[in-house]
């Protein structure tokens, strides 16, 4: 029973993982939280629904369809929305244009689809195996194996690339970078394509998983992928991964073994008990603020 | 008669000791110096008596008080003010009100006697604001009261630091590189207000300071900084002419 | 009197007024600790919603008189927000973003769950005891008190924590202790606006203080202007206005909302009112007829 809960944990978690890496990334270049970041993983699971259902595309073209069309949204909103503000405003002006943001993106879909749910269709055949006591869906296979490979892939593109390097040096010091020569601005815009495909595939798998999808779904989704990355330390890209899991993981036990009517408020309670005990997060590092 | 004594600070950060076992003791009313290559820790040791830093070794004490472990608006009610390197102004709010926040260690009044505007602490707002006028006009910033902190010139925001901290009646007052940026004709009214601080409040200074001109003509005692270690300390005279001081520092310069 | 108004102001523009009041309220709470104290706090709903449940379990259920039920919620709220900022407000920035979120969540969950609240149909039939000239009479209360606060010892403190917190400590300022004081004072506005709201509205559910609420508020004290009670006040008045004139584009109404918060920002980064004063507008004025003088000469 307990591996059955930490499987299905495991598989929620590595959602939040997916969508907390996008909040961690923006944070730690620009130190904005990008609150419209939810509403890009629901958009992704829409247009992946739309691709499925209008173009009987396969479901993996379908994915990666809806990636890059979350990408260019996700390069659109920092262009229009966060970019003017840079430099100028307080880091609260960034985060109510965020919200202005999170707020169009979700009526539009609204108006667009309507507010009721949608499933997607039965496009993949889903196999449950018995393992043991273990009940693993080929459904949660495909979950845990595509987030990994985009876990990993993020991790060798942020270390391995000169792309990575420039990010990796932007989320240091912005200024210093942009004195070495490196373009900011498009390493911003860069990064919050890559932070919004990977919500983008988050949200196609979700949507498949729960077999939901609607226009209000990134709300919640998108404050408990941001409760993970700051559990597990904002800015740290492996945080956020142990974040998310630890979140997810922890809620379905919660779930399981306590209540099921306080669901929501389990991820929050564990996230200020954590903040309390270590405010710097799970994988942060506690500086002495240099003055 | 010290008023305050450092024993044995040690400071680092990760791996890098930035101090390593510094002594000083500084005298009522002396004008102390300490002076050292970028990096050598001066900065760090102002943070550490002001408890920003808790030293990884050492004590810091002040009037025979241990300091250590003090919270740094703990530390300012002791009576110690300072100024920053990096200048740190509140931005938004008027110089006014930047010298009489700087009072705060100092006054008493509580939320329910701001709020109900009671006698006691409508008496204490009359003397802040005395207080803050009297500094301004002795810093020379008695016109520029309404403006905005972060609209005034580089010097005149240094200066304004220096009469924030002062608002604090503190006995011991550091400076951390008051004099940077600073033209010569503003570093003479500068070295004029600190003797008159000084003199006229019988306070103790402790002055950061890269220009050895300033360091030498003011300070009555200093101590040399190089990588976090204490090289030379004395008067003025004895300290230009240490041999480790002028290869380390002043040889460097000249 | 009130007989006398509602005989004069149309019921729709007399309810306006009445959410205008109460948001102001709610919204100059938030203002201590986000705008002066530059706490970022997303979770203001959450302690309004502790003060509309706990005065109007106070009327419905024990029966007490109307201000001692406001009095209790404001208070209630006022004691969660010291419990939870004492070890909270220790933390940097955007993790007591988050905190504050996750409280507020937490909290709406609860009620959900509550059973002498109805559970997540509500509290319906609470008696309807706010009215236009309590509302009013309160908001000048609330802003002749806060102009004192701001304008002495401790608000200063506040406002110098916002600035430069390092800088407000060396200038003796026990900058956690107050904190808490921000957050606690806040807190019990917002139980107050709670309050109030409950015995206006007849009926409150948890969804009325969910996350998008908080956010409501927010924005109202940052349009207005960060650490102003004017542009507070505006920006309530503006933020209550604007849903209502927004209803001739119909279903559209949310989408030019959030459009209009990111075209704000981007004009007005520091808020409509944020760095406006009146020393500045003279001083330009005088500028001006000085540079007139002079081209005439
Ligand atoms: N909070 C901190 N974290 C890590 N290293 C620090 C911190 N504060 C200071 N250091 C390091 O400690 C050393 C001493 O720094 P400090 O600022 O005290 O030098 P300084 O003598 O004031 O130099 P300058 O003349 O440039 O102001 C430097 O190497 C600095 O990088
Ligand atoms: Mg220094």
């Amino acid at each position: 029973m307990i591996w059955q809960q930490l499987l299905n944990g495991l598989t929620l978690g590595s959602t939040y993982a997916l969508i907390a890496l996008g909040y961690t990334m923006v944070y730690g270049i620009i130190q904005l939280i990008n609150f419209a970041h939810g509403e890009i993983y629901m958009i992704g699971a829409f247009v992946g629904l739309f691709l499925v259902v209008n173009t009987g595309l396969n479901i993996g073209v379908a994915l990666l369809g809806a990636m890059a069309f979350c990408m260019v949204l996700g390069m659109l909103v920092e262009l229009i929305a966060y970019r003017p503000l840079r430099g100028r405003a307080s880091r609260l002006s960034g985060i109510i244009s965020a919200i202005g943001v999170s707020i169009f993106l979700s009526t539009l879909m609204v108006l667009i689809a309507q507010t009721n749910t949608r499933r997607y269709p039965d496009i993949i055949n889903i196999q449950t195996f018995q393992v043991g006591d273990l009940q693993v869906s080929s459904l949660q296979i495909i979950i845990l194996v595509v987030a990994t490979l985009l876990m990993v892939g993020l991790q060798l593109l942020v270390q391995k690339t000169r792309v990575g390097k420039a990010m990796r040096a932007c989320s240091q010091d912005l200024d210093a970078a942009y004195l070495m020569g490196i373009n900011v601005n498009r390493i911003i815009s860069f990064t919050f394509a890559i932070g919004s495909a990977l919500a983008a595939a988050g949200g196609v798998m979700v949507g498949i998983y729960y077999n939901a999808v609607w226009p209000y779904m990134g709300t919640m989704a998108g404050l408990k992928a941001f409760a993970a990355a700051i559990l597990g330390g904002i800015g740290s890209i492996p945080g956020a991964m142990i974040g998310g899991i630890t979140l997810g993981v922890l809620e379905i036990l919660g779930v399981a073994y306590l209540s099921s009517s306080y669901k929501d408020a389990i991820a929050f309670g564990i996230l200020i008990l954590v903040l309390i005990i270590r405010p710097q997060g799970i994988m942060g590092q506690k500086i002495t603020k240099k003055v | 008669m010290a008023i305050l004594q450092l024993e044995e600070i040690t400071m680092e950060f990760g791996g890098l000791r930035a101090l390593d076992v510094v002594d000083i003791e500084v005298k009522e009313q002396q004008i102390f110096g300490i002076i050292g290559p970028n990096g050598a820790g001066k900065t760090t040791l102002f943070n550490i008596i002001t408890g920003i830093y808790l030293p990884t070794g050492g004590k810091v004490i002040f009037k025979d008080r241990l300091l250590n472990k003090m919270h740094a608006w703990d530390v300012a009610r002791q009576g110690i003010g300072r100024t920053f390197q990096n200048i740190r102004l509140f931005n938004k709010l008027s110089v006014l009100d930047n010298v009489r926040v700087g009072s705060h260690g100092v006054s008493r009044s509580g939320f329910f006697g701001s709020i109900l505007g009671l006698p006691g602490s409508r008496r204490e707002e009359k003397t802040i604001m005395e207080k803050a006028e009297q500094l301004l006009d002795l810093v020379g910033l008695g016109d520029k009261k309404l403006e905005y902190a972060e609209n005034l010139a580089y010097g005149e925001q240094r200066r304004l630091e220096i009469a924030r901290a002062m608002a604090l009646n503190p006995s011991l007052l550091l400076l951390d590189e008051p004099a940077a940026g600073m033209n010569s004709t503003e570093k003479m009214g500068l070295m004029d207000l600190i003797w008159r601080i000084r003199n006229e409040m019988q306070l103790t200074i402790i002055l950061v300071e890269h220009d050895m001109n300033l360091v030498m003509n003011i300070c009555e005692q200093i101590a040399v900084l190089d990588y976090g270690r204490k090289i030379a300390d004395g008067p003025p005279e004895v300290v230009k002419n240490d041999e480790r001081v002028i290869q380390s520092y002043l040889g460097a310069e000249a | 009197m009130d007989a006398l108004i509602s005989q004069y102001i149309d019921p729709y523009y007399l309810r306006i007024l009445m959410l205008i009041g109460i948001n102001i309220i709610l919204a100059l709470g938030l203002n201590l600790i986000t705008g002066v104290t530059g706490q970022l706090s997303m979770g203001h709903a959450g302690f309004m919603s502790i003060g509309a449940y706990t005065s109007a379990i106070f009327s419905m259920q024990m029966g007490s008189p109307f201000f001692l039920s406001l009095l209790a919620g404001a208070m209630v709220a006022a004691f969660f927000g010291f419990l939870i900022g004492i070890p909270t407000l220790r933390l940097e920035g955007d993790y007591l973003a988050m905190v504050t979120i996750g409280f507020a969540e937490i909290i709406r969950v609860f009620f959900l769950n509550f059973e002498p609240g109805g559970k997540a149909v509500g509290l319906s039939g609470i008696p309807q005891n706010t009215t236009f000239v309590l509302v009013w009479t309160l908001v000048i209360i609330v802003i002749i008190l806060n102009a004192k606060l701001l304008n002495s010892r401790i608000g200063r403190a506040f406002y110098a924590i916002r600035e430069n917190e390092i800088a407000a400590e060396a200038s003796g300022i026990n900058s956690t202790r107050l904190k808490v004081l921000a957050f606690t004072a806040g807190s019990f506005l917002a139980g107050l606006g709670g309050g109030l709201y409950a015995h206006y509205m007849y009926f409150i559910r948890p969804q009325d203080f969910a996350f998008m609420k908080s956010i409501e508020l927010l924005n109202m004290v940052v349009l207005g202007g960060m650490g102003s009670i004017p542009g507070t006040v505006l920006g309530s008045v503006i933020l209550t206005l604007l849903p209502e004139m927004l209803r001739v584009v119909a279903e559209y109404r949310l989408m030019f909302y959030g459009a209009l918060l990111v075209i704000l920002m981007i004009f007005r980064p520091n808020g409509l009112l944020g760095d406006v004063r009146v020393y500045d507008l003279k001083k330009k004025l005088q500028g001006k007829k000085v540079g007139l003088w002079q081209s005439s000469n």
